[in-house]
């Protein structure tokens, strides 16, 4: 076990370092000019040599991404240049932000997903196994900025059960935090309901038909302890299989949720730094995020071979 | 990771089997050793009525082929789903051909009338500018009908030839084209784009390049794994021993055979496609106002949702329907497929 975890965090290091490198690409080398696609086409050539000269542009390529990875590491992110703040803190605080959010949401995704899945399971091919079926899948393949919209009139326009906004005001205590993120948090339940829902029930589907059950029926056991007893802790291990490869959709799905809620969170501070051009702030908030993305990853690669002996042995 | 589910509709995902999922089932594997039976009798030199016989067997191979395709179209036909679904997207596909023609001007602006709610003159209300909202949630289709299944076509024209090589030629190359492919996989595709848009600029070409080469990655491996599970067949060596070259039996002998888990894929990842496309627009990287694109409406009229909220509400309902029905296409096709 812990060689595999060993062997996984060595891999992490080239795929990491590609990545920023790709970052780094994209982010410098792409628009040609850093100064000019940072001041825009009105500044004069002087300007922007100006500030290529201030931000180190005018080196070779390999020194400015030796510079910019060694900085990095030792944490000297710089400072941002339209907010002119450094990156450091302010990356940390927005990734809190959206922790605190993704948090909520899987706890809310979780429990809601296998429950309607193992439900629709145990009814196979019914009415209801159609219905919850056909409607989870639904949610999941729609935008979920335009579930989101649609929630957002309904529950907090309409019927004003819940806060248009995604922050309560400053000094607000913490449980008053989490009703304002329900509202958020729905959207991104969406898109990975169906997913995992689906999962849960062919894994129960798939347990069903086990002849252990078949047993645990004719020996007289109550449905309930089959259900909770056997049903449900072997059809677990596929979903929360499946959970951890959700992660990049999860990442994705927080971008266009705290870009349409406007919650200060990592996702809407990368979409303010790629349209204001702002690339040390953008570099280090994507960096970060793949940083993220590799570590959950990571993390729910050890929890399948936790719950599966035979990868466990294997690796 | 970030794109390796599947669509969640279609048939029963097997938790015990992951690799070249179609072309495994029973009856497409004896239709594929007769075809290989054929191949390898054709190649033998004939004399005078083996010739003959070869020809019958091309004859009666054609005639299985139509009967095939004559039984998958019936299916087809018959499935719920895939007929709702393609009734959804043709209906979408003619308002995004036709329906200027038909509805009032979506660019037309009329500053007396704006935000007015739905009423005969104007269906669906009218927008912040005074715009007709029925008609710029009908011309809205013709954007996204564009960027997505373009980019989809370039996603499956680059996955097919980089899975066709990797897969056919292995070793080195495959290592090396399947550890470049991971890069690409290393952020999540949103971010990825965001990246790209931000910083070149976003046209309709840059974002139809961008989505296709993002996506193929994932139509890459597909195709690898469909290309590993042919090459040891007997017609790829027969191909092989007649002295192909390698280009020609990827594309005349490999790829006819591995059609159908390209479709597959294809129909899934247009879904996506349409949904990248428009969650791009949404996030300000996609086109500009004053166009009609659905994501791009919906960004800019969510602030008049508690005072007009037709204006955010129809469109949104328009970009749902589209983005079911594709996926209801798949699942017709791969259940119809999978039997």
């Amino acid at each position: 076990m812990l060689r595999l975890i060993g062997r996984r965090l060595l891999l992490m290091v080239p795929t990491l370092i590609l990545a920023s490198m790709l970052i780094f690409a994209l982010a410098e080398v792409l628009p040609g000019d850093v100064g000019r696609s940072i001041l825009g086409p009105y500044a004069t050539q002087e300007q922007v040599e100006i500030l290529n000269k201030q931000l180190g542009a005018d080196k070779p390529l390999y020194e400015r991404y030796l510079a910019w990875a060694g900085n990095f590491v030792t944490g000297d992110w710089g400072d941002s240049l339209l907010l002119k703040v450094p990156v450091l803190p302010t990356v940390m605080k927005a990734l809190g932000n959206s922790l605190v959010l993704a948090a909520f949401a899987l706890v809310i995704i979780v429990p809601t997903s296998i429950l309607l899945g193992v439900w629709a399971g145990l009814r196979r091919d019914s009415v209801l196994d159609r219905t919850i079926t056909i409607s989870t899948l639904s949610m999941t393949v729609i935008p979920e900025f335009v579930s989101g919209v649609v929630l957002l009139y309904v529950f907090a326009v309409w019927l004003k059960w819940l806060p248009v906004t995604a922050m309560p005001p400053d000094g607000a205590p913490f449980y008053e935090r989490l009703y304002y993120l329900i509202l958020p948090a729905i959207p991104l339940m969406f898109l990975e309901l169906g997913y995992i829902a689906r999962m849960a029930r062919v894994g129960t589907v798939q347990v069903l038909a086990m002849p252990y059950i078949r047993t645990a029926v004719l020996k007289g056991l109550p449905r309930r302890r089959v259900v909770f007893g056997h049903v449900l802790r072997n059809a677990m291990v596929p979903t929360v299989t499946v959970i951890g490869s959700q992660v990049g959709w999860l990442i994705g799905g927080l971008v266009v949720i705290e870009t349409l809620f406007v919650y200060p969170g990592i996702g809407k501070l990368m979409v303010d730094a790629a349209q204001t051009h702002d690339i040390p702030l953008l570099e280090a908030s994507v960096l970060m995020v793949a940083i993220l993305y590799m570590v959950s990853n990571l993390f729910a690669d050890i929890v399948v071979a936790l719950l599966n002996p035979r990868i466990r042995a294997g690796a | 990771m970030s794109d390796e589910r599947n669509t969640p509709f279609g048939p029963e995902p097997d938790l015990e089997r992951r690799v070249g999922q179609l072309g495994d089932d029973p009856e497409m594997l004896e239709l594929r050793a007769d075809a290989a039976v054929r191949a390898r009798e054709a190649e033998l030199p004939g004399t005078g009525p083996r010739q003959e016989k070869v020809l019958e067997a091309d004859a009666a191979a054609a005639a299985e082929q139509r009967r095939q395709r004559r039984y998958l179209v019936r299916a087809l036909l018959r499935s719920p789903t895939f007929m709702t679904g393609l009734i959804i997207v043709l209906f979408w596909v003619f308002m995004a051909c036709f329906s200027t023609l038909i509805t009032q001007d979506p660019y037309a602006q009329d500053a007396l009338n704006s935000l007015k709610a739905p009423s005969p003159s104007h269906w669906f209300g009218t927008d912040d500018l005074g715009r007709d909202v029925f008609a710029r949630a009908m011309a809205g289709a013709r954007t996204v009908l564009i960027i997505a299944p373009l980019a989809t076509i370039l996603a499956l024209l680059w996955g097919a030839i980089i899975g066709l090589i990797a897969g056919f030629w292995r070793g080195l190359t495959d290592e090396v084209m399947m550890r470049l492919i991971d890069v690409l996989l290393a952020l999540p595709i949103i971010i990825t784009s965001i990246l790209i848009l931000s910083l070149l600029g976003s046209g309709t070409a840059i974002i139809i390049v961008t989505i296709g080469a993002l996506f193929t990655p994932v139509v890459s491996r597909t195709v690898r794994a469909a290309v590993i599970g042919e090459r040891e067949r007997e017609y790829v060596m027969a191909a092989r021993l007649r002295g192909e070259r390698s280009a020609f039996v990827m594309a005349r002998e490999i790829l006819p055979n591995i059609t159908q888990p390209i479709i597959v894929e294809g129909t899934v990842r247009l879904g996506y496609a349409v949904f990248t496309a428009a969650t791009l627009s949404f996030l300000g990287f996609g086109l500009a106002p004053p166009s009609a694109d659905w994501g791009l409406t919906i960004a800019t009229e969510r602030v008049f949702l508690q005072i007009a909220p037709w204006t955010v509400l129809f469109p949104a309902a328009a970009l749902a329907s589209l983005v079911v029905a594709v996926n209801l296409i798949t699942d017709g096709l791969g259940r119809v497929w999978s039997k």
